[in-house]
């Protein structure tokens, strides 16, 4: 295949799997919106308002950046797992596996797609958030980078869950058992400093509480976690995680005999 | 060049079963081949190795020149898949289905619309194009299937079963569009159950059985291994008497009554049929209609397949034999 070939099937598989998602807009775009609004409602007014501040902000402020955060992280996995999942249960992979399309192009494709979902639920996310509170973004690059970067790390989290799954069972347990209690225990609405030495030094083993806040750096300019330490796990989970669902591709695992 | 070719192609999947035991085929440029075999005899699982489907063991596949193993893009680039199962997402539309194929293939959006469009009215599809998948009737399915397999225009298509379920009238037109595609140029490799559909359509022919290949040639060849054939004759009127047949001069065509209409015949391929129609005649009996009782390459194929069977039985009893020998 030539570069301008690959160029197309990337191209190609990124619009299908975006149009897959907006199609079904009530059902992948509309839910976050409205969980986050409850948040916003319960956490930030109701009780928020009993909490007080954390670093000089208001709860409510301070909570904004992981809640939207969560919200990527749950939508990028979410949408590749099921997607790719549903895939290989239709049998409908095999058009790409007959393809010349480089496997690569095909992780990258679907990747995008939850980076896509992402975006997007993430936008959406701070538009309700904008009712509630005083967005702001204080270092507008790095929360794009720590944005984009976990929303590719989820996405890529998400295909390799799917490449194992046998069952539409298997692609909800990870989600349920791992990735929701990661994501709350991840720092979304209190700060680290709040809990006892040893939870503390326990909370620093979970990834998403880097990502988490590093992203609450980039937007209201506090932090429980160094920023190079955080920039570099995320990076290296990444970059890690890519070579690992490219050598399952590459062997054909779940999808290959 | 062949458009296809396999050396000792070996498949041994992950729970030990040996599907295929050492494969080998030639398929000429341009060659409408059928591949045919009992179920579980790996022809899908040989479909699966060349499309990229399923990993092979060992063994060699060269797709006009381009060695699987060194050349991989290019091999596929040259092959279309019409698989048995259905295998796209039911929740697309038609159009889509097709043209994203196009894009998996490198093929410009606008290019594999124009693609699309020609196939998909080619094949009676073209009113379904913004239909969901789902929707379609199990021949549309078939036909949708095609229609995708040919988008990137391959020099070799592979269709493995193409016509399972399919009415004899969808049938019929997908035959005529099958050899008008052959016609233009590409090479088709066809396994089916239907052996009539092999036998009209195909020039040559590879029977594989328990994972080998037990015969590969030309069918007008193979079609000549047949000694006899077997016709079913329909009477004008019914034979009440059959001791008729026992007697002088039917006697000596081994005439059975399957009925009091009808009469069962095997005759020599070189035999003279006038003469047993001149016999019947002189008895009173008079023939309406004939048929032969069964497709000839069906009567080939069971033999061939028995014969496979009865040897590897008989191998496999000498070398029991053989141990127990050892043993004692």
């Amino acid at each position: 295949m030539t570069w301008s070939q690959k160029y197309i099937a990337l191209k190609t598989i990124i619009i299908k799997e975006y149009l897959r998602f907006i199609r079904i807009w009530i059902q992948t775009v509309l839910p976050p919106a409205i969980t986050t609004a409850l948040y916003f409602v319960i956490f930030g007014n109701l009780i928020g308002s009993q909490i007080g501040d954390i670093d000089g902000f208001r709860y409510m402020d301070y909570i904004v950046p992981g809640l939207i955060l969560m919200a990527v992280i749950t939508n990028a996995y979410g949408n590749v797992v099921s997607s790719f999942y549903s895939a290989k249960f239709q049998r409908s992979v095999e058009e790409l596996l007959v393809s010349p399309t480089p496997n690569y192009l095909i992780l990258l494709g679907y990747v995008a797609g939850g980076i896509a979902r992402g975006i997007i639920v993430g936008i959406v996310v701070t538009v309700v958030a904008l009712f509630f509170s005083d967005v702001r973004i204080e270092h507008y690059g790095l929360s794009l980078l720590i944005f984009f970067l976990t929303a590719s790390l989820f996405s890529i989290a998400g295909f390799i869950n799917a490449i194992y799954a046998n069952s539409f069972d298997d692609i909800s347990i990870i989600p349920t058992f791992v990735l929701t209690p990661l994501t709350y225990l991840g720092g979304i609405f209190y700060s680290i400093e709040m809990l006892p030495t040893f939870w503390q030094s326990v909370s620093l083993f979970n990834p998403i509480l880097y990502m988490i806040n590093s992203f609450r750096f980039g937007m209201i300019g506090v932090t429980d976690t160094n920023l190079g330490v955080a920039l570099g796990i995320i990076i290296a989970f990444n970059i890690v995680l890519f070579a690992y669902a490219l050598r399952l591709l590459n062997r054909g695992t779940g999808i290959r005999h | 060049m062949f458009a296809l070719e396999i050396n000792n192609l070996q498949k041994i999947y992950g729970n030990g079963t040996e599907a295929l035991k050492g494969v080998d085929l030639k398929v000429e440029e341009g060659d409408f081949f059928a591949l045919l075999g009992p179920n579980g005899a790996g022809k899908s699982t040989t479909i699966g190795i060349i499309t990229g489907l399923v990993n092979k063991s060992a063994g060699e596949i060269r797709v006009f020149g381009h060695d699987f193993d060194k050349a991989l893009t290019a091999a596929k680039s040259c092959i279309g898949l019409v698989p048995q199962e259905f295998n796209f997402n039911q929740f697309e539309r038609v159009v889509e289905i097709v043209v994203n194929q196009g894009g998996y293939y490198g093929i410009p959006r606008d290019l594999a619309y124009q693609r699309a469009e020609h196939y998909l009215r080619q094949l009676e599809l073209w009113e379904k194009r913004n239909v969901m998948a789902r929707e379609l009737s199990g021949g549309m399915k078939r036909r949708l299937m095609i229609a995708r397999a040919l988008v990137h225009e391959p020099k070799l298509l592979i269709l493995d079963e193409p016509t399972a379920g399919v009415d004899i009238e969808i049938r019929r037109s997908m035959w005529e569009f099958l050899s008008q595609i052959n016609a233009q140029g590409t090479t088709i490799i066809l396994t089916t159950h239907y052996l009539e559909e092999a036998e009209s359509l195909c020039r040559n022919i590879a029977i594989i059985d328990h994972g080998c290949t037990i015969e590969h040639t030309s069918m007008k060849s193979l079609l000549k291994q047949l000694n006899t054939e077997t016709f079913i004759l329909y009477l004008s009127e019914p034979l009440r008497d059959s001791s008729i047949l026992q007697s002088s001069p039917l006697a000596r065509h081994a005439l059975t009554q399957c009925d009091e209409n009808t009469l069962e015949v095997c005759i020599d391929r070189d035999a003279d049929i006038n003469q047993l129609f001149n016999n019947l005649s002189t008895q009173g009996i008079q023939v309406l209609s004939m048929r032969n009782k069964t497709n000839r390459l069906e009567q080939l194929f069971m033999h061939l397949v028995a014969k496979n069977r009865n040897n590897a039985e008989l191998r496999k009893t000498l070398q029991q034999t053989s141990e127990a020998g050892t043993i004692r």
